[in-house]
């Protein structure tokens, strides 16, 4: 089989975001597609599910065109994709998913011991037998639950699988298993698109690589005769020399305190200091309680017990008006469940957290409000730079960047950042980084929540471990390893 | 790589990105009445053409200003309705909440000074929509259960208040309702105010964006430190405060107060926001939409009257109307 994209144009509202796009996927090879946020790697891919119609331009398959209608079409011919955003039904079992819509029946009944013996064969296919069939699928971990769509795609056999960003979820050996089943569907002819910015993976599991910048194709690499840096300079357009700012951590006075917070059956008697100008990471595997602190200490959830003080004095919030209102700012996990209005514009959006702050009398002073938003357009450079455009229409890196002006506008004297770079570009990273960097110079305390390793050592003072709701271990960043920060994450520490 | 250099390496990012500046159209873009309100306009406009042609009596003054006094009902509890829908919501009770406030005023008329009447009524609708939003927000109720329940209750509440239609006795009352400013109603010029102020509301207060940013994400803005409870009763509140200047008007315009007036008003004022391009869902729905939905509405029973067409079929008409604005907007939301 053979898929080839020719001249590919796509407009959503008056903005092109894709300029003529080139590509071709073949049957038995791997083809990752690399580029940076809003480089238009998520409309290339709703392009080939038929989710959306082309402007202009045409897909051939085996040289002939095809109109995708749909994405019924692009289904009908074996075309499958498994998107970064999952779309299991939570509480539906897993055999339910996995087989929507095409159950086994015998007699007209459901034939329940044919579909869970189906739907466990394919998981044991997968690499992943230790996921009951029987279980809801919003019991199951999110590393399971995009295996659980893998396997979904796989219930027919496809021709072409399309995985978007697979690893920003899925980790370790969870990942070499992926790995594994993407060799053995490349061994019996199935064209893959690999779609990811994490270049160790790109070059690992790919024959070709497709770098696009702004909507349209830069180069195509063999990662045998290509290198991380060459395909980061193509991404970017630049050269990234240094990711991480260097720091030599000065910690001023105390500002957040944290004594004995506990929630009952989340997490237990944390305490921890962050002082001013200082960047203190947080690592935990999922479920260790890192978000969960995070939010009781912003008063989105109420803790048991345990206290939050706030320059030695202790305070108590309520609601999270009352931490924005004592500048503590908390920039949630997830973007597009907690973070985001996604109909309403990049105005309302960047200013819901200050909208009283600029009202008089309950009226918006609309010019100081349009100066904040154009202020904050420029500073983080968030791009297409239009104020009244719906965040819907933002890519992934450009919509974190929303958030982050919403809450830098609220002037934070403490700044939390859940999973602030989970799925966003390396570009975008690195002006990340460099922002929590100039707001530690300006006396912010930063607590920076990550479960990448490599950020959370590389971006910070200083790092807490948590394990099982429990502060298990505080370490320098400068003077500590990746292994030792795991090793207490997992318990398995000296 | 020195800071200097770091940053002149983003500099170059950021010049990118400004370099490739979408239009500037963006605030005349702003301004422009979306594609569903040009649509209903344009509907309007051919509707309002075909029948000034062919019936002599549509376009007389007359007709005109019996039109506009038509509408304000509908228009008022649109108006209302708006701004709970926006939030995700729906309130079905606010037909009753009219009868209750319009007998409510027929009665007291009688012994209060008009103005006092006129604003107990006022005070009662907002007291019906501030339970309504209290349950919503505090208990965390369906809004749909709730403004169910309370639609019986405030009709059972009509019919405590008087089992028969009330006749008021003050002639200053059927003023409000009855008199007109040149062709216009005074009525009609109350309803368009408001309009205006609830315009003003929508797009010009930090209290109208929460509205929309908790039907589109609750969870999103109640972490930006919106108080979600407390916006979402201001809503359900404005919405029996429209539902009760609409009562009191209708009373004084038809010069008697029904206690069963109002049965089914509140799915005229669903059907003109809907039309208006407002999404059950929450989040998204503009007053000039509702407005002209509340138009459409008005011109087409008026017309269907003209023509003596029987009322069965108005309703079918109505219905199919309504359909194809909803498909229009489909249409709409697609290709954006």
């Amino acid at each position: 089989m053979k898929l080839e994209l020719r001249g590919v144009r796509k407009r959503y509202g008056g903005v092109e975001v894709l300029h003529g796009v080139d590509l071709t996927a073949e049957g038995g090879r791997v083809l990752a597609i690399a580029g940076a946020n809003g480089a238009g790697k998520s409309t290339l891919i709703k392009v080939l599910a038929g989710a959306v119609p082309l402007d202009d331009g045409e897909i051939l398959l085996d040289g002939e065109p095809l109109t995708l209608r749909g994405p019924e079409d692009a289904q009908g011919l074996g075309f499958r994709t498994v998107y970064q955003e999952l779309s299991l039904v939570p509480q539906m079992t897993v055999t339910e998913n996995v087989l929507l819509g095409a159950l086994p029946t015998k007699r007209g009944l459901v034939d329940w011991s044919a579909a869970h013996a189906r739907v466990r064969a394919l998981l044991e296919e997968i690499g992943f037998a230790d996921i009951d069939p029987r279980v809801r699928a919003g019991r199951l971990s999110v590393a399971r639950q995009q295996m659980v769509e893998i396997a979904k795609a796989l219930a027919v056999e496809p021709r072409m699988l399309v995985l978007d960003e697979p690893s920003a979820v899925l980790a370790g050996t969870d990942l070499d298993r992926l790995f594994d089943l993407i060799r053995r569907l490349r061994e019996r002819g199935v064209a893959i698109l690999y779609v990811s910015h994490r270049l160790a993976e790109v070059m690992e599991i790919s024959d070709s690589i497709t770098v696009i910048k702004d909507g349209r194709v830069v180069d195509t690499l063999t990662p045998a005769r290509t290198s991380e840096d060459e395909i980061i300079a193509l991404m970017a357009g630049r050269r990234l020399e240094q990711i991480y700012p260097d720091r030599v951590p000065e910690p001023g006075k105390p500002l957040l305190s944290v004594r004995g917070l506990s929630r009952d059956g989340v997490f237990d008697d944390v305490s921890f200091d962050l002082a001013a100008g200082e960047i203190v990471g947080m690592f935990g595997l999922v479920g260790s309680g890192r978000s969960e602190v995070a939010r009781c200490v912003f008063g989105a959830d109420r803790p048991t017990s345990g206290t939050v003080e706030l320059d030695g004095a202790v305070t108590r919030f309520r609601t999270p008006g009352d931490a924005i209102g004592a500048g503590v700012a908390l920039v949630t996990e997830d973007r597009k469940h907690s973070g985001l209005v996604l109909g309403m514009d990049v105005t309302d959006n960047t200013t819901f957290a200050t909208m009283a702050r600029i009202s008089r009398a309950g009226l918006l002073d609309t010019r100081r409000r349009a100066a904040n938003v154009q202020d904050m357009i420029e500073r983080l450079g968030i791009h297409p730079p239009r104020p009244e455009m719906p965040v819907r229409h933002l890519s992934g890196g450009n919509q974190q960047k929303v958030v982050l002006a919403k809450w830098l506008l609220t002037r934070p004297r403490v700044l939390i950042l859940d999973e602030p770079t989970r799925g966003v570009d390396m570009a975008t990273r690195v002006d990340i980084y460099r922002m929590i960097d100039e707001l530690t110079r300006e006396g912010v305390a930063i607590l920076l929540i990550s479960s990448d390793l490599t950020e959370v050592l590389g971006a910070t003072d200083r790092v807490l471990v948590m394990r099982g709701g429990r502060l298990v271990a505080e370490v320098g960043s400068a003077d500590t390893t990746e292994d030792e920060v795991l090793a207490h994450s997992v318990g398995v520490a000296a | 790589m020195t800071e200097q250099q770091t940053s002149a390496v983003l500099d170059t990012a950021s010049g990118e990105a400004a370099g490739a500046t979408a239009p500037a159209s963006a605030r005349w873009r702003a301004a422009v009445p979306s594609p569903t309100v040009l649509v209903l306009i344009g509907a309007a406009v051919a509707i309002v053409a075909v029948a000034g042609v062919t019936n002599d009596s549509f376009l007389t003054e007359g007709n005109m200003t019996n039109l506009l006094r038509q509408m304000v009902s509908t228009g008022l509890l649109a108006l209302g309705m708006l701004l709970v829908i926006l939030t995700g919501g729906i309130d079905l009770s606010v037909g009753s909440v009219v009868a209750l406030t319009g007998i409510m005023s027929a009665g007291l008329v009688s012994g209060l000074p008009l103005p006092l009447a006129i604003l107990v009524a006022i005070v009662v609708g907002v007291l019906c929509g501030t339970v309504n939003g209290v349950m919503v927000a505090r208990f965390s109720l369906a809004p749909f259960v709730v403004t169910l329940a309370s639609m019986t209750t405030f009709r059972g509440l009509t019919y405590v208040y008087s089992k028969t239609p009330i006749t008021p006795t003050s002639p200053d009352f059927l003023t409000l309702g009855s008199q007109n400013v040149g062709p216009i109603p005074i009525a009609a010029i109350i309803t368009l105010v408001m309009f205006a102020l609830g315009w003003v509301l929508i797009n010009r207060t930090s209290a109208g964006r929460a509205l929309l940013g908790i039907g589109g994400n609750r969870e999103a803005v109640r972490l930006a430190g919106v108080k979600v409870q407390r916006h979402l009763v201001l809503a359900y509140a404005l919405s029996g405060l429209c539902a009760a200047v609409a009562g009191v008007i209708l009373a004084s315009r038809v010069g008697i107060a029904q206690p069963s007036v109002g049965q089914g008003f509140e799915l005229d004022a669903i059907a003109a926001c809907v039309i208006g391009g407002a999404s059950l869902s929450g989040g998204r729905g503009t007053i000039g939409g509702t407005l002209a939905g509340v138009v459409l509405l008005g011109l087409i029973d008026n017309l269907l009257s003209l023509y003596d067409v029987q009322s069965y079929w108005q309703q079918v008409l109505k219905g199919l109307i309504i359909a194809v604005a909803i498909l229009v907007r489909r249409g709409e939301r697609q290709n954006t």
